[in-house]
């Protein structure tokens, strides 16, 4: 086994109504410390799905995920430590509206890494800092731009100082204009080192920050390869079609 | 009293002589008062019981809807028993007067005790807690699912996520229905007078029986009752606006 490997995705199958939709058919995929691994794909091929049972928000109903070895789809593990250490962006933000932005970023290193408010207040105005949003610490997510929102998103999942970033269509919600700003911090995180998975439309992106670009159609990963290679020689008809409408 | 065949000055009298008779002699006052002490005594208690009830009724309701596919074992078939029991709490609950849950509860279950009180505040806290289950079922199912999956991702349990995240914001999406239901309670304990305990509207019938004056007796309560309620609304509205600052 590759010690690298933070996430192995193995045979994992995902599907819904008894069988009738194969969302994930048998997926095979190792995530390696560093490494941003780009999802592609068409709509409703499971990227998302795939995603979301990286950190068991879908359980899969077949095959095993390994994050640092420890198989998390048995349920004798305590999934809450392991999702600790995966953070996750949702396209639509899911920023808590009744909290300021302050504490959206602070409760969650509160209450379960049990840090003081002082000590999680003060890494979250340091993250707050890095993106550029200190002023807004006091504010209401409702008081904020969609970029700022996924931003501020970015940085409370950051807060928990998790091991790998799950990205699931971050910038889809946003309005044209704002994009960048999302993207810029996530290249930057990328640039730190981070171990990152996304899902993504954004082939410029995957170009330019990926180390890994993996084609994803119907419930199966088709392609996985470099950057430079999946874009420039694709190899299956399937993603040289895809390819074809998106670039 | 009679209204129609009297001068405006003899029905000023009467009017006055009745309000005497009422109210100030034997110090009749101090029933009404003592009586609305114990409206609105079982009316907070209830309140309080109502809610502790339907925060876990509600809660055992919507993990049921959202969760039992997902379940296994064990915890599966105790949240199913403790499902059907909710269900069962409602559909009687909900489909039987407040009344005759009042007349059962003194008369069959309690029939050996007399501390009324105690039993005006298990009927309304029962009752009230069917009433507020469902509100705050309602209030939870309008939460985002986003924000448990927010809350799950950050690596809070399912309890947690709820205590933290989702219960808040429940709460505030359903404080007005919960106000509403509040100054329904209120009102709706005057039917402890059945049971002889004195209450607002049984001061009223006692003061009543004796000083055979209908009118200031009954006019008044409902004049307190009015009074309470106008209170009780205008003290939600500033809870509200309260909550709700920052937000939207
Ligand atoms: N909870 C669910 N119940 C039933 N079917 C589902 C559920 N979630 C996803 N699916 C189905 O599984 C398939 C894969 O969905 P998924 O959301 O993973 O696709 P996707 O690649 O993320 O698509 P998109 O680009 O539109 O987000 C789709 O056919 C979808 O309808
Ligand atoms: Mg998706």
């Amino acid at each position: 086994m590759n010690t690298d490997a933070i996430i192995k995705v193995e045979n994992v199958e995902k599907h819904f109504k008894g069988g009738e939709i194969k969302a994930l058919d048998g997926a095979n995929l190792e995530i390696n410390k560093g490494e941003v691994v780009v999802i592609v794909g068409p709509s409703g091929s499971g990227k998302s799905t795939l995603l979301r049972c990286l950190n068991l928000l879908e359980v899969p109903t077949g095959g095993r995920i390994l994050f640092n070895g420890t198989d998390i789809t048995d349920s004798k593990v305590d999934i809450n430590i392991h999702r600790q250490k995966m953070g996750m962006v949702f396209q639509h933000f899911n920023l808590f509206p009744n909290m300021t932005i302050l504490r959206n970023m602070t409760i969650a290193p509160m209450k379960l890494l049990k840090k003081s408010k002082e000590e999680a207040e003060k890494k979250a105005l340091g993250l707050l800092e890095r993106v550029g949003l200190a002023d807004r610490a006091n504010a209401y997510p409702s008081q904020l731009s969609g970029g700022q929102k996924q931003r501020i998103a970015i940085t409370r999942a950051l807060c928990m100082d998790p091991e790998v970033m799950l990205f699931d269509e971050p910038t889809s919600a946003l309005d044209p204009e704002m994009v960048g700003e999302v993207l810029d911090v996530m290249k930057q995180l990328a640039l730190e080192g981070m171990t990152m998975a996304v899902v993504t439309h954004e082939m410029g992106f995957a170009r330019e920050v990926g180390t890994k670009v993996i084609f994803m159609d119907e419930g199966r990963i088709i392609e996985e390869n470099t950057p430079e290679e999946f874009f420039t020689n694709p190899q299956s008809p399937r993603l040289k079609d895809f390819l074809s409408k998106v670039l | 009293m009679v209204l129609l065949p009297l001068s405006a000055g003899e029905w000023f009298a009467d009017v006055k002589k009745d309000f005497i008779q009422s109210f100030i002699e034997d110090d009749r006052w101090k029933l009404f008062v003592e009586g609305l002490g114990i409206t609105l005594e079982v009316t907070a208690l209830s309140l309080v019981m109502g809610l502790a009830i339907g925060v876990v009724v509600a809660i055992i309701r919507s993990t049921y809807d959202q969760q039992h596919e997902s379940m296994r074992g064990a915890g599966k078939v105790l949240l199913k028993i403790f499902n059907t029991i909710s269900n069962i709490y409602l559909t009687v609950i909900r489909g039987t007067p407040a009344m005759v849950q009042l007349l059962i509860m003194y008369f069959v279950i309690f029939a050996s005790s007399r501390n009324t009180i105690m039993v005006a505040v298990l009927t309304f806290g029962i009752n009230s807690g069917a009433y507020v289950a469902e509100i705050f079922r309602s209030g939870i199912m309008a939460v985002d699912r986003g924000q448990m999956e927010a809350g799950r991702s950050l690596g809070f349990g399912y309890v947690r996520t709820m205590q933290y995240i989702v219960i808040p914001q429940a709460f505030k999406n359903v404080l007005p229905a919960l106000g509403n239901e509040l100054i329904t309670l209120f009102k709706e304990t005057s039917i402890v007078a059945m049971i002889g305990l004195r209450d607002l509207t049984k001061a009223a019938i006692n003061v009543q029986s004796v000083t055979y004056q209908a009118f200031m007796p009954f006019i008044g309560i409902a004049v307190i009752y009015l009074l309470v309620v106008l209170i009780l609304t205008r003290l939600l509205g500033v809870l509200e606006r309260r909550l709700r600052t920052g937000e939207h």
